[in-house]
């Protein structure tokens, strides 16, 4: 009875951090962000508002003019 | 291809891409599914300011190589710049994208475009038609 309390605990620590991890990667995925590629290969992602803000701002009306 | 049918195909390949606009640098607009020329010109005129800001970014970060493309998310929808030499296509999309698959569709056409519509085929010559070989009295 014990040990299956005991599991049944596990189960739900086990689950609920499970649970928190996809969370917190859907918001992370979901952030506004700029992601830039260059031609060696190599790659600059500004996601902190400061850095990123007056591209984003650019990219907004893009999408205004383009809808 | 023309910028047209490379627009049309960009349209038939990829369901993600909402808007497109093809330009060069300098603003000279090449091909848009806006049906808008003054759009098309805001659009690509934000796109290159982008490219620009992306280029300076470069600079400040210390990066060495050119710019090749960029996806720039937002709540409402992402932003995608890709480039091709003195060419650029700029393109909308929903939220969330698949941004690999979308790079590829965007280099695609941009790529289509390089190149050189097929050399019509010479129709091929008429064959004559075999001369039943003649018949030759055999008077001998």
């Amino acid at each position: 009875m014990r040990s299956r309390n005991v599991l049944t605990g596990m189960l739900l620590g086990a689950g609920s951090l499970a649970g928190t991890l996809l969370f917190r990667r859907r918001l992370a995925r979901r952030r506004e962000r700029v992601d830039v590629y260059f031609a060696n290969g190599s790659m600059l992602s500004l996601a902190r508002p400061g850095e990123a803000e007056p591209m984003l701002r650019r990219a907004r009306r893009i999408l205004e003019l383009a809808s | 291809m023309d910028a047209a049918a490379a627009i049309e195909r960009l349209r038939e390949i990829s369901s993600q891409v909402r808007a497109a606009v093809i330009f060069e640098r300098g603003g000279k607009i090449v091909g848009s599914t806006l049906a808008d020329e003054q759009r098309a010109k805001g659009v690509a005129d934000e796109a290159e300011a982008l490219l620009t800001e992306a280029e300076q970014r470069r600079e400040a970060a210390d990066q060495p190589g050119e710019f090749a493309q960029l996806e720039v998310a937002l709540q409402a929808g992402s932003v995608f710049v890709v480039r091709d030499g003195d060419r650029l296509i700029a393109a909308t999309t929903q939220p969330e994208p698949t941004v690999g698959l979308v790079f590829y569709d965007l280099k695609s056409c941009l790529r289509d475009l390089q190149t050189a519509p097929a050399p019509k085929k010479r129709a091929a010559p008429k064959r004559k038609p075999a001369r039943p070989p003649r018949k030759t009295d055999a008077k001998s």
